[in-house]
Protein backbone atom coordinates (compact mmCIF):
# COMPACT_ATOMS: atom_id res chain seq x y z
CA UNK A 1 0.00 0.00 0.00
CA UNK A 2 2.68 2.48 1.04
CA UNK A 3 4.84 1.43 -1.87
CA UNK A 4 2.73 3.53 -4.22
CA UNK A 5 4.22 6.65 -2.70
CA UNK A 6 7.82 5.52 -3.12
CA UNK A 7 10.13 8.12 -4.59
CA UNK A 8 13.76 9.06 -4.10
CA UNK A 9 14.17 12.67 -2.98
CA UNK A 10 17.49 14.43 -2.99
CA UNK A 11 19.33 14.63 0.31
CA UNK A 12 18.73 18.34 0.72
CA UNK A 13 15.03 17.91 0.14
CA UNK A 14 14.90 15.06 2.59
CA UNK A 15 16.64 17.19 5.19
CA UNK A 16 14.16 19.98 4.59
CA UNK A 17 11.21 17.65 4.97
CA UNK A 18 12.62 16.16 8.16
CA UNK A 19 13.12 19.52 9.79
CA UNK A 20 9.69 20.83 8.97
CA UNK A 21 7.87 17.56 9.31
CA UNK A 22 4.84 17.44 11.49
CA UNK A 23 3.57 14.10 12.67
CA UNK A 24 1.12 13.16 9.97
CA UNK A 25 -0.33 10.24 11.93
CA UNK A 26 -3.90 10.56 13.07
CA UNK A 27 -5.39 8.53 15.91
CA UNK A 28 -8.95 7.44 15.39
CA UNK A 29 -11.14 5.73 17.94
CA UNK A 30 -13.22 3.12 16.16
CA UNK A 31 -16.12 1.95 18.28
CA UNK A 32 -17.37 0.94 20.80
CA UNK A 33 -20.60 1.91 19.04
CA UNK A 34 -19.53 0.99 15.55
CA UNK A 35 -21.68 -1.40 13.55
CA UNK A 36 -18.77 -3.30 12.06
CA UNK A 37 -17.08 -4.10 15.36
CA UNK A 38 -19.67 -6.80 16.15
CA UNK A 39 -20.56 -5.54 19.59
CA UNK A 40 -18.74 -3.22 21.92
CA UNK A 41 -15.18 -3.44 20.69
CA UNK A 42 -13.13 -0.28 20.56
CA UNK A 43 -10.13 -0.03 18.29
CA UNK A 44 -7.57 2.69 18.72
CA UNK A 45 -6.28 3.02 15.19
CA UNK A 46 -3.26 5.15 14.30
CA UNK A 47 -3.52 6.15 10.65
CA UNK A 48 -1.06 7.50 8.15
CA UNK A 49 -3.40 8.71 5.48
CA UNK A 50 -5.65 5.71 5.04
CA UNK A 51 -3.01 3.16 6.04
CA UNK A 52 -3.15 1.58 9.46
CA UNK A 53 0.08 2.13 11.39
CA UNK A 54 -1.14 0.34 14.47
CA UNK A 55 -4.44 -0.91 15.81
CA UNK A 56 -4.94 -1.51 19.52
CA UNK A 57 -8.10 -3.30 20.62
CA UNK A 58 -9.70 -2.03 23.80
CA UNK A 59 -12.06 -4.54 25.38
CA UNK A 60 -13.94 -5.02 28.61
CA UNK A 61 -17.11 -3.03 27.95
CA UNK A 62 -19.24 -6.15 28.44
CA UNK A 63 -17.39 -7.57 31.43
CA UNK A 64 -19.93 -9.04 33.83
CA UNK A 65 -17.71 -11.19 35.99
CA UNK A 66 -19.14 -14.50 34.83
CA UNK A 67 -16.21 -16.50 36.21
CA UNK A 68 -16.77 -14.93 39.62
CA UNK A 69 -20.50 -15.65 39.51
CA UNK A 70 -19.82 -19.26 38.57
CA UNK A 71 -17.85 -19.75 41.78
CA UNK A 72 -20.98 -19.07 43.82
CA UNK A 73 -23.49 -21.14 41.82
CA UNK A 74 -23.94 -24.88 41.82
CA UNK A 75 -22.48 -26.96 39.02
CA UNK A 76 -25.76 -27.45 37.18
CA UNK A 77 -26.75 -23.78 37.53
CA UNK A 78 -23.61 -22.65 35.72
CA UNK A 79 -24.79 -24.22 32.46
CA UNK A 80 -27.09 -21.25 31.96
CA UNK A 81 -24.19 -18.84 32.40
CA UNK A 82 -22.12 -20.50 29.68
CA UNK A 83 -24.98 -19.81 27.23
CA UNK A 84 -24.41 -16.12 27.64
CA UNK A 85 -20.69 -16.16 26.89
CA UNK A 86 -20.56 -16.88 23.20
CA UNK A 87 -24.21 -16.23 22.50
CA UNK A 88 -23.90 -17.45 18.91
CA UNK A 89 -22.61 -20.85 20.00
CA UNK A 90 -24.50 -21.72 23.21
CA UNK A 91 -24.70 -25.47 22.51
CA UNK A 92 -20.94 -25.64 22.10
CA UNK A 93 -20.36 -23.72 25.33
CA UNK A 94 -22.76 -26.03 27.19
CA UNK A 95 -20.91 -29.04 25.83
CA UNK A 96 -17.48 -27.76 26.83
CA UNK A 97 -18.64 -27.02 30.34
CA UNK A 98 -20.60 -30.21 31.02
CA UNK A 99 -17.84 -32.38 29.55
CA UNK A 100 -15.32 -30.76 31.88
CA UNK A 101 -17.55 -31.49 34.90
CA UNK A 102 -18.06 -35.04 33.61
CA UNK A 103 -14.31 -35.42 33.42
CA UNK A 104 -14.02 -34.35 37.07
CA UNK A 105 -16.77 -36.79 38.06
CA UNK A 106 -15.11 -39.46 35.92
CA UNK A 107 -18.34 -40.39 34.11
CA UNK A 108 -17.21 -39.49 30.58
CA UNK A 109 -17.56 -43.11 29.45
CA UNK A 110 -21.00 -43.52 31.03
CA UNK A 111 -22.79 -41.09 28.72
CA UNK A 112 -25.28 -43.18 26.70
CA UNK A 113 -24.77 -43.35 22.92
CA UNK A 114 -28.06 -41.65 22.11
CA UNK A 115 -27.10 -38.64 24.23
CA UNK A 116 -23.71 -38.50 22.50
CA UNK A 117 -25.31 -38.57 19.05
CA UNK A 118 -27.83 -35.85 19.94
CA UNK A 119 -25.03 -33.74 21.40
CA UNK A 120 -23.00 -33.98 18.21
CA UNK A 121 -26.09 -33.26 16.11
CA UNK A 122 -27.03 -30.13 18.03
CA UNK A 123 -23.47 -28.84 18.26
CA UNK A 124 -23.03 -29.18 14.50
CA UNK A 125 -26.37 -27.46 13.86
CA UNK A 126 -25.20 -24.71 16.15
CA UNK A 127 -21.97 -24.44 14.19
CA UNK A 128 -24.00 -23.91 11.04
CA UNK A 129 -26.14 -21.26 12.79
CA UNK A 130 -23.05 -19.51 14.11
CA UNK A 131 -21.38 -19.51 10.71
CA UNK A 132 -24.60 -18.14 9.21
CA UNK A 133 -24.43 -15.09 11.48
CA UNK A 134 -20.74 -14.71 10.68
CA UNK A 135 -21.38 -14.92 6.93
CA UNK A 136 -24.28 -12.46 7.05
CA UNK A 137 -22.50 -9.86 9.15
CA UNK A 138 -19.16 -10.25 7.40
CA UNK A 139 -20.82 -9.66 4.03
CA UNK A 140 -22.79 -6.77 5.50
CA UNK A 141 -19.59 -5.12 6.72
CA UNK A 142 -18.15 -5.34 3.25
CA UNK A 143 -21.28 -3.96 1.65
CA UNK A 144 -23.13 -7.00 0.34
CA UNK A 145 -26.36 -6.42 2.15
CA UNK A 146 -28.60 -9.10 0.66
CA UNK A 147 -26.41 -11.89 2.09
CA UNK A 148 -27.56 -10.92 5.54
CA UNK A 149 -31.21 -11.75 4.81
CA UNK A 150 -30.46 -15.05 3.11
CA UNK A 151 -28.22 -16.15 5.98
CA UNK A 152 -30.66 -15.25 8.71
CA UNK A 153 -33.35 -17.19 6.85
CA UNK A 154 -31.37 -20.43 7.32
CA UNK A 155 -30.38 -19.55 10.86
CA UNK A 156 -34.01 -18.98 11.73
CA UNK A 157 -34.80 -22.57 10.74
CA UNK A 158 -32.13 -23.89 13.10
CA UNK A 159 -33.32 -21.67 15.93
CA UNK A 160 -36.85 -23.01 15.34
CA UNK A 161 -35.49 -26.53 15.75
CA UNK A 162 -33.84 -25.52 19.03
CA UNK A 163 -37.06 -23.90 20.16
CA UNK A 164 -38.95 -27.10 19.46
CA UNK A 165 -36.40 -29.07 21.48
CA UNK A 166 -35.94 -26.97 24.58
CA UNK A 167 -38.02 -23.80 24.33
CA UNK A 168 -35.03 -21.50 24.09
CA UNK A 169 -33.72 -20.08 20.86
CA UNK A 170 -30.43 -18.50 21.80
CA UNK A 171 -30.02 -19.41 25.46
CA UNK A 172 -30.68 -23.10 25.12
CA UNK A 173 -29.05 -24.66 28.26
CA UNK A 174 -29.95 -28.06 26.87
CA UNK A 175 -27.01 -30.22 27.94
CA UNK A 176 -26.74 -31.56 31.47
CA UNK A 177 -23.95 -33.17 33.39
CA UNK A 178 -24.47 -36.85 32.60
CA UNK A 179 -26.39 -36.48 29.35
CA UNK A 180 -29.48 -34.51 28.38
CA UNK A 181 -32.38 -33.33 30.56
CA UNK A 182 -34.92 -35.22 28.41
CA UNK A 183 -35.19 -36.83 25.02
CA UNK A 184 -35.81 -34.68 21.95
CA UNK A 185 -39.45 -34.65 20.71
CA UNK A 186 -40.35 -37.25 18.04
CA UNK A 187 -40.95 -34.73 15.27
CA UNK A 188 -37.57 -33.01 15.63
CA UNK A 189 -35.53 -35.46 13.49
CA UNK A 190 -38.06 -34.75 10.72
CA UNK A 191 -37.48 -31.01 11.08
CA UNK A 192 -33.73 -31.53 10.95
CA UNK A 193 -34.06 -33.77 7.91
CA UNK A 194 -36.10 -31.11 6.15
CA UNK A 195 -33.51 -28.48 7.00
CA UNK A 196 -30.71 -30.71 5.74
CA UNK A 197 -32.57 -31.34 2.48
CA UNK A 198 -32.85 -27.63 1.76
CA UNK A 199 -29.45 -26.57 3.03
CA UNK A 200 -27.29 -27.50 -0.01
CA UNK A 201 -29.48 -25.28 -2.19
CA UNK A 202 -29.01 -22.41 0.24
CA UNK A 203 -25.25 -22.97 0.24
CA UNK A 204 -25.29 -22.77 -3.53
CA UNK A 205 -27.09 -19.44 -3.28
CA UNK A 206 -24.39 -18.08 -0.99
CA UNK A 207 -21.73 -19.26 -3.38
CA UNK A 208 -23.33 -17.49 -6.32
CA UNK A 209 -23.88 -14.34 -4.27
CA UNK A 210 -20.47 -13.97 -2.73
CA UNK A 211 -17.76 -16.53 -3.48
CA UNK A 212 -17.40 -15.71 -7.15
CA UNK A 213 -18.22 -12.06 -6.64
CA UNK A 214 -15.41 -9.90 -8.13
CA UNK A 215 -16.00 -7.05 -5.69
CA UNK A 216 -15.87 -9.37 -2.70
CA UNK A 217 -12.74 -11.08 -3.98
CA UNK A 218 -11.12 -7.70 -4.50
CA UNK A 219 -11.84 -6.81 -0.89
CA UNK A 220 -10.83 -10.16 0.57
CA UNK A 221 -7.88 -11.53 -1.37
CA UNK A 222 -4.42 -10.65 -0.07
CA UNK A 223 -5.82 -8.77 2.92
CA UNK A 224 -5.04 -9.48 6.57
CA UNK A 225 -2.29 -11.99 6.08
CA UNK A 226 -0.99 -14.07 8.97
CA UNK A 227 1.29 -17.07 8.50
CA UNK A 228 0.62 -20.39 10.22
CA UNK A 229 3.69 -20.05 12.52
CA UNK A 230 2.61 -16.57 13.53
CA UNK A 231 -0.97 -17.67 14.03
CA UNK A 232 0.06 -20.51 16.35
CA UNK A 233 2.43 -18.26 18.27
CA UNK A 234 -0.44 -15.81 18.77
CA UNK A 235 -2.74 -18.65 19.84
CA UNK A 236 -5.13 -18.35 16.90
CA UNK A 237 -7.26 -21.50 16.59
CA UNK A 238 -10.31 -22.70 14.72
CA UNK A 239 -11.21 -21.67 11.16
CA UNK A 240 -8.92 -18.65 11.42
CA UNK A 241 -5.90 -20.92 11.89
CA UNK A 242 -7.06 -23.38 9.25
CA UNK A 243 -7.21 -20.46 6.82
CA UNK A 244 -3.46 -20.16 7.35
CA UNK A 245 -2.77 -23.71 6.27
CA UNK A 246 -2.63 -25.63 9.56
CA UNK A 247 -5.13 -28.44 10.06
CA UNK A 248 -5.54 -28.15 13.85
CA UNK A 249 -9.08 -29.19 14.67
CA UNK A 250 -9.78 -30.55 18.15
CA UNK A 251 -12.42 -32.89 16.73
CA UNK A 252 -9.52 -34.64 14.97
CA UNK A 253 -6.59 -34.02 17.30
CA UNK A 254 -8.29 -34.82 20.61
CA UNK A 255 -11.62 -36.43 19.66
CA UNK A 256 -14.55 -36.21 22.07
CA UNK A 257 -18.20 -37.30 21.89
CA UNK A 258 -17.27 -39.96 19.35
CA UNK A 259 -16.16 -37.54 16.63
CA UNK A 260 -13.49 -40.04 15.57
CA UNK A 261 -16.26 -42.29 14.23
CA UNK A 262 -17.80 -39.66 11.95
CA UNK A 263 -16.75 -39.19 8.38
CA UNK A 264 -15.84 -35.57 7.71
CA UNK A 265 -12.98 -33.53 6.32
CA UNK A 266 -11.13 -30.69 7.95
CA UNK A 267 -11.02 -27.89 5.37
CA UNK A 268 -7.67 -26.15 5.10
CA UNK A 269 -6.74 -23.19 2.89
CA UNK A 270 -3.21 -21.98 2.31
CA UNK A 271 -3.59 -18.31 1.36
CA UNK A 272 -3.58 -16.94 4.94
CA UNK A 273 -5.85 -14.03 3.97
CA UNK A 274 -9.47 -13.00 4.56
CA UNK A 275 -10.63 -14.97 1.55
CA UNK A 276 -8.94 -18.16 2.80
CA UNK A 277 -10.67 -17.85 6.16
CA UNK A 278 -13.93 -17.24 4.31
CA UNK A 279 -13.45 -20.35 2.19
CA UNK A 280 -12.61 -22.50 5.23
CA UNK A 281 -15.87 -21.54 6.90
CA UNK A 282 -17.89 -22.04 3.72
CA UNK A 283 -16.43 -25.52 3.33
CA UNK A 284 -16.98 -26.23 7.01
CA UNK A 285 -20.67 -25.61 6.53
CA UNK A 286 -20.74 -28.52 4.10
CA UNK A 287 -18.85 -30.75 6.53
CA UNK A 288 -21.18 -29.88 9.42
CA UNK A 289 -24.12 -30.66 7.16
CA UNK A 290 -22.52 -34.03 6.42
CA UNK A 291 -22.09 -34.78 10.13
CA UNK A 292 -25.70 -33.84 10.94
CA UNK A 293 -26.92 -36.27 8.26
CA UNK A 294 -24.78 -39.03 9.77
CA UNK A 295 -26.14 -38.37 13.25
CA UNK A 296 -29.70 -38.69 11.92
CA UNK A 297 -28.86 -42.21 10.72
CA UNK A 298 -27.35 -43.11 14.07
CA UNK A 299 -30.31 -42.04 16.22
CA UNK A 300 -31.31 -45.26 17.96
CA UNK A 301 -33.82 -45.41 20.81
CA UNK A 302 -32.24 -45.53 24.23
CA UNK A 303 -31.65 -43.59 27.41
CA UNK A 304 -30.31 -40.04 27.25
CA UNK A 305 -28.98 -39.89 30.81
CA UNK A 306 -26.13 -41.71 32.42
CA UNK A 307 -27.14 -44.22 35.07
CA UNK A 308 -26.01 -41.96 37.89
CA UNK A 309 -29.05 -41.09 40.05
CA UNK A 310 -26.97 -38.87 42.33
CA UNK A 311 -25.99 -36.61 39.43
CA UNK A 312 -28.82 -36.69 36.87
CA UNK A 313 -32.32 -35.57 37.76
CA UNK A 314 -34.84 -38.44 37.45
CA UNK A 315 -37.52 -38.37 34.77
CA UNK A 316 -40.72 -36.67 35.82
CA UNK A 317 -42.95 -39.78 35.62
CA UNK A 318 -40.47 -41.87 37.58
CA UNK A 319 -40.12 -39.17 40.17
CA UNK A 320 -43.89 -39.09 40.76
CA UNK A 321 -44.07 -42.84 41.36
CA UNK A 322 -40.86 -43.90 43.07
CA UNK A 323 -39.75 -42.88 46.51
CA UNK A 324 -35.97 -43.00 45.96
CA UNK A 325 -36.29 -41.01 42.73
CA UNK A 326 -38.26 -38.38 44.64
CA UNK A 327 -35.56 -38.18 47.29
CA UNK A 328 -32.84 -37.84 44.66
CA UNK A 329 -34.83 -35.16 42.89
CA UNK A 330 -35.30 -33.25 46.12
CA UNK A 331 -31.64 -33.43 47.04
CA UNK A 332 -30.37 -32.61 43.55
CA UNK A 333 -32.67 -29.63 43.08
CA UNK A 334 -32.09 -28.32 46.56
CA UNK A 335 -28.47 -29.07 47.30
CA UNK A 336 -26.88 -30.07 44.02
CA UNK A 337 -24.26 -32.78 43.64
CA UNK A 338 -20.77 -32.89 45.02
CA UNK A 339 -17.77 -33.19 42.75
CA UNK A 340 -14.59 -34.90 44.00
CA UNK A 341 -11.65 -32.54 44.53
CA UNK A 342 -9.40 -32.12 41.54
CA UNK A 343 -8.91 -30.10 38.44
CA UNK A 344 -9.64 -30.65 34.77
CA UNK A 345 -9.19 -28.81 31.51
CA UNK A 346 -11.39 -29.80 28.62
CA UNK A 347 -11.28 -28.22 25.21
CA UNK A 348 -13.77 -28.63 22.39
CA UNK A 349 -13.83 -27.26 18.88
CA UNK A 350 -16.27 -24.39 19.14
CA UNK A 351 -17.47 -22.60 16.05
CA UNK A 352 -14.69 -20.03 16.50
CA UNK A 353 -11.83 -22.14 17.78
CA UNK A 354 -10.62 -23.92 20.87
CA UNK A 355 -13.19 -23.42 23.60
CA UNK A 356 -11.53 -24.64 26.78
CA UNK A 357 -12.97 -24.88 30.27
CA UNK A 358 -10.75 -25.28 33.31
CA UNK A 359 -12.49 -26.19 36.55
CA UNK A 360 -11.02 -26.64 40.00
CA UNK A 361 -13.19 -28.48 42.48
CA UNK A 362 -12.73 -28.45 46.25
CA UNK A 363 -15.22 -31.24 46.84
CA UNK A 364 -18.31 -29.10 47.39
CA UNK A 365 -21.38 -28.39 45.24
CA UNK A 366 -19.85 -25.20 43.88
CA UNK A 367 -16.83 -25.05 41.62
CA UNK A 368 -13.86 -23.48 43.37
CA UNK A 369 -12.69 -21.80 40.21
CA UNK A 370 -13.88 -21.83 36.61
CA UNK A 371 -11.77 -20.40 33.85
CA UNK A 372 -12.91 -20.21 30.27
CA UNK A 373 -10.53 -20.01 27.37
CA UNK A 374 -12.59 -18.12 24.83
CA UNK A 375 -11.43 -18.51 21.24
CA UNK A 376 -12.59 -15.00 20.35
CA UNK A 377 -10.52 -13.50 23.16
CA UNK A 378 -7.33 -15.08 21.93
CA UNK A 379 -8.04 -14.69 18.22
CA UNK A 380 -8.73 -10.97 18.58
CA UNK A 381 -5.23 -10.53 19.97
CA UNK A 382 -3.83 -11.27 16.51
CA UNK A 383 -5.81 -8.43 14.93
CA UNK A 384 -3.01 -5.80 15.24
CA UNK A 385 -0.65 -8.13 13.34
CA UNK A 386 -3.14 -8.64 10.54
CA UNK A 387 -4.29 -5.04 10.31
CA UNK A 388 -0.86 -3.41 10.29
CA UNK A 389 -0.12 -1.84 6.92
CA UNK A 390 -3.63 -2.40 5.55
CA UNK A 391 -6.20 0.22 4.65
CA UNK A 392 -8.66 1.31 7.33
CA UNK A 393 -11.56 -0.11 5.33
CA UNK A 394 -9.83 -3.49 5.30
CA UNK A 395 -9.71 -3.55 9.11
CA UNK A 396 -13.45 -4.08 8.98
CA UNK A 397 -13.02 -7.04 6.65
CA UNK A 398 -10.32 -8.51 8.92
CA UNK A 399 -12.46 -8.21 12.07
CA UNK A 400 -15.24 -9.92 10.15
CA UNK A 401 -12.96 -12.73 9.03
CA UNK A 402 -11.87 -13.43 12.63
CA UNK A 403 -15.49 -14.00 13.66
CA UNK A 404 -15.40 -12.57 17.17
CA UNK A 405 -18.17 -12.39 19.75
CA UNK A 406 -17.70 -9.77 22.43
CA UNK A 407 -19.79 -11.64 24.97
CA UNK A 408 -17.10 -14.27 25.11
CA UNK A 409 -14.16 -11.88 24.97
CA UNK A 410 -15.30 -9.83 27.94
CA UNK A 411 -17.11 -12.59 29.86
CA UNK B 1 14.91 -59.98 18.08
CA UNK B 2 18.58 -60.71 18.67
CA UNK B 3 19.94 -61.91 21.99
CA UNK B 4 21.63 -58.59 22.73
CA UNK B 5 18.42 -56.65 22.37
CA UNK B 6 16.62 -59.03 24.72
CA UNK B 7 19.13 -58.61 27.50
CA UNK B 8 19.05 -54.87 27.01
CA UNK B 9 15.27 -54.78 27.32
CA UNK B 10 15.38 -56.63 30.62
CA UNK B 11 18.10 -54.46 32.05
CA UNK B 12 16.41 -52.08 34.51
CA UNK B 13 19.33 -49.65 34.61
CA UNK B 14 19.25 -48.76 30.93
CA UNK B 15 17.53 -45.37 30.77
CA UNK B 16 16.74 -45.47 27.09
CA UNK B 17 14.65 -48.58 27.48
CA UNK B 18 12.94 -47.16 30.54
CA UNK B 19 12.07 -44.13 28.50
CA UNK B 20 10.56 -46.19 25.72
CA UNK B 21 8.20 -47.91 28.14
CA UNK B 22 6.69 -44.62 29.27
CA UNK B 23 3.79 -42.82 27.64
CA UNK B 24 4.72 -39.68 25.68
CA UNK B 25 3.65 -37.43 28.56
CA UNK B 26 5.69 -39.42 31.07
CA UNK B 27 8.64 -39.04 28.72
CA UNK B 28 8.13 -35.28 28.76
CA UNK B 29 8.20 -35.26 32.55
CA UNK B 30 11.20 -37.59 32.66
CA UNK B 31 13.29 -35.60 30.19
CA UNK B 32 12.34 -32.24 31.71
CA UNK B 33 13.22 -33.48 35.21
CA UNK B 34 16.48 -34.82 33.90
CA UNK B 35 17.32 -31.47 32.35
CA UNK B 36 16.20 -29.09 35.11
CA UNK B 37 16.49 -31.15 38.30
CA UNK B 38 15.31 -29.34 41.42
CA UNK B 39 13.40 -26.70 39.51
CA UNK B 40 10.70 -29.26 38.77
CA UNK B 41 8.62 -29.97 41.83
CA UNK B 42 5.75 -32.36 42.31
CA UNK B 43 4.20 -34.04 39.29
CA UNK B 44 0.48 -34.83 39.37
CA UNK B 45 -1.13 -37.38 37.09
CA UNK B 46 -4.87 -37.34 37.56
CA UNK B 47 -7.87 -37.80 35.26
CA UNK B 48 -5.54 -38.35 32.34
CA UNK B 49 -3.91 -34.95 32.76
CA UNK B 50 -0.35 -34.24 33.80
CA UNK B 51 0.55 -31.21 35.87
CA UNK B 52 4.09 -30.15 36.71
CA UNK B 53 4.96 -27.73 39.48
CA UNK B 54 7.73 -25.41 38.35
CA UNK B 55 9.72 -22.95 40.43
CA UNK B 56 8.87 -19.40 39.53
CA UNK B 57 12.39 -18.32 38.59
CA UNK B 58 12.77 -20.90 35.84
CA UNK B 59 9.30 -20.89 34.28
CA UNK B 60 10.57 -19.08 31.17
CA UNK B 61 13.43 -21.53 30.68
CA UNK B 62 11.16 -24.55 31.15
CA UNK B 63 8.59 -23.10 28.73
CA UNK B 64 11.23 -22.39 26.12
CA UNK B 65 12.65 -25.88 26.51
CA UNK B 66 9.22 -27.49 26.15
CA UNK B 67 8.51 -25.41 23.05
CA UNK B 68 11.81 -26.03 21.29
CA UNK B 69 12.73 -29.61 22.25
CA UNK B 70 12.13 -31.74 19.19
CA UNK B 71 10.50 -34.55 21.12
CA UNK B 72 7.67 -32.36 22.49
CA UNK B 73 7.24 -29.13 20.49
CA UNK B 74 4.60 -27.55 22.71
CA UNK B 75 4.05 -24.74 20.24
CA UNK B 76 0.58 -23.58 21.30
CA UNK B 77 -0.07 -21.90 24.62
CA UNK B 78 -3.76 -22.68 25.02
CA UNK B 79 -4.52 -20.91 28.23
CA UNK B 80 -3.21 -19.20 31.34
CA UNK B 81 -5.50 -19.47 34.34
CA UNK B 82 -4.82 -17.78 37.63
CA UNK B 83 -6.22 -19.21 40.85
CA UNK B 84 -6.60 -17.75 44.32
CA UNK B 85 -5.98 -20.70 46.62
CA UNK B 86 -7.63 -19.00 49.60
CA UNK B 87 -7.06 -15.97 51.81
CA UNK B 88 -5.20 -18.01 54.43
CA UNK B 89 -3.22 -20.13 52.01
CA UNK B 90 0.47 -19.62 51.53
CA UNK B 91 1.52 -19.49 48.72
CA UNK B 92 -1.76 -17.84 47.87
CA UNK B 93 -1.75 -17.66 44.10
CA UNK B 94 -1.29 -20.26 41.43
CA UNK B 95 -0.80 -19.65 37.73
CA UNK B 96 -1.64 -22.57 35.40
CA UNK B 97 -0.20 -22.76 31.90
CA UNK B 98 -1.97 -25.14 29.54
CA UNK B 99 0.35 -26.11 26.71
CA UNK B 100 -0.66 -27.99 23.58
CA UNK B 101 1.74 -29.74 21.27
CA UNK B 102 0.20 -29.72 17.82
CA UNK B 103 2.82 -31.98 16.16
CA UNK B 104 2.72 -34.61 18.95
CA UNK B 105 -0.93 -34.16 19.93
CA UNK B 106 -0.58 -33.87 23.69
CA UNK B 107 -1.47 -31.50 26.48
CA UNK B 108 0.41 -30.60 29.64
CA UNK B 109 -0.12 -28.20 32.51
CA UNK B 110 2.56 -26.19 34.25
CA UNK B 111 1.90 -24.72 37.67
CA UNK B 112 3.65 -21.84 39.38
CA UNK B 113 2.80 -20.80 42.92
CA UNK B 114 3.55 -17.42 44.42
CA UNK B 115 2.84 -15.87 47.79
CA UNK B 116 0.71 -12.78 48.30
CA UNK B 117 3.56 -10.55 49.51
CA UNK B 118 5.65 -11.23 46.44
CA UNK B 119 3.23 -12.14 43.67
CA UNK B 120 5.53 -11.73 40.71
CA UNK B 121 5.91 -14.23 37.91
CA UNK B 122 8.33 -13.81 34.98
CA UNK B 123 6.42 -13.28 31.77
CA UNK B 124 6.42 -15.87 28.98
CA UNK B 125 5.54 -13.32 26.28
CA UNK B 126 8.94 -13.91 24.67
CA UNK B 127 8.14 -17.58 24.29
CA UNK B 128 4.56 -17.24 23.09
CA UNK B 129 3.29 -13.76 22.15
CA UNK B 130 -0.25 -14.93 22.92
CA UNK B 131 0.64 -14.82 26.61
CA UNK B 132 0.30 -11.04 26.39
CA UNK B 133 -3.46 -10.78 26.88
CA UNK B 134 -3.74 -13.98 28.90
CA UNK B 135 -1.29 -12.58 31.46
CA UNK B 136 -2.99 -9.21 31.43
CA UNK B 137 -6.23 -10.98 32.30
CA UNK B 138 -4.63 -12.76 35.26
CA UNK B 139 -3.08 -9.48 36.40
CA UNK B 140 -6.40 -7.66 36.12
CA UNK B 141 -8.58 -10.23 37.84
CA UNK B 142 -6.15 -11.62 40.43
CA UNK B 143 -3.43 -9.04 40.85
CA UNK B 144 -0.51 -11.32 40.00
CA UNK B 145 2.18 -9.18 38.37
CA UNK B 146 4.17 -10.46 35.42
CA UNK B 147 7.75 -9.25 35.45
CA UNK B 148 9.03 -8.02 32.11
CA UNK B 149 5.59 -7.89 30.50
CA UNK B 150 5.66 -5.28 27.71
CA UNK B 151 2.20 -3.84 28.37
CA UNK B 152 0.86 -4.81 31.78
CA UNK B 153 -2.42 -2.87 31.95
CA UNK B 154 -5.94 -3.71 33.07
CA UNK B 155 -7.85 -5.45 30.32
CA UNK B 156 -11.37 -6.39 31.39
CA UNK B 157 -12.37 -4.30 34.40
CA UNK B 158 -12.92 -0.52 34.25
CA UNK B 159 -9.96 1.72 34.97
CA UNK B 160 -11.50 3.14 38.14
CA UNK B 161 -12.19 -0.24 39.75
CA UNK B 162 -9.93 -0.90 42.69
CA UNK B 163 -9.09 -4.43 43.68
CA UNK B 164 -9.04 -7.69 41.80
CA UNK B 165 -12.46 -9.34 41.39
CA UNK B 166 -11.41 -12.99 41.31
CA UNK B 167 -9.66 -12.83 44.66
CA UNK B 168 -11.65 -14.71 47.26
CA UNK B 169 -11.88 -11.66 49.54
CA UNK B 170 -13.49 -9.51 46.85
CA UNK B 171 -17.21 -9.22 47.63
CA UNK B 172 -19.64 -10.67 45.11
CA UNK B 173 -22.24 -7.96 45.66
CA UNK B 174 -22.46 -4.52 47.21
CA UNK B 175 -19.41 -3.19 45.48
Amino acid sequence: MSKVLEYSPTKAFEQQVRENAIDSNVTVSMGPQHPSTHGVLRLEVVLDGETVVSATPDIGYLHTGMEKIMETKKYQQNITITDRMDYLNPMGNNLGYVMCVEKLLDIVDDIPPRAQVIRVMLVELQRIASHMVWLGTHALDIGAMSMFFYCFREREKILNIFEAICGGRMTVSFFRVGGLPYDIPDFVPGMIKEFCDNFPAALKEYDTLLTGNKIYQGRARGVGIITAENAIAWGVTGPSLRGSGHDFDIRRYFPYCGYETYDFDVPVEKDCDVFARYMVRMRELKESHKIVLQTLDRLKPGPVKADTPKICLPDREVMLKQMDALIHHFLLAGLGFKVPPGEAYHAIEGSKGEYGVYIISDGSEHPYRVHVRGPSFVNLQALPIMAKGEMIADTVAIIGSLDIVLGEIDR
Amino acid sequence: MSEDALTKAEDPISEDVQLEKKTPLQQVVFITKDKFGDVIGEVLEKLGETSIFVKRESIVDVCRFLRDEEKFLFNLLSDIAGVDLGIEADPRFEVNYHLTSLPKRMLIRLKVRVSEEDCNVPTVVEVWPTANWLEREVFDLLGVRFEGHPDLRKILTPDDLEGHPLRKDFPLRGY
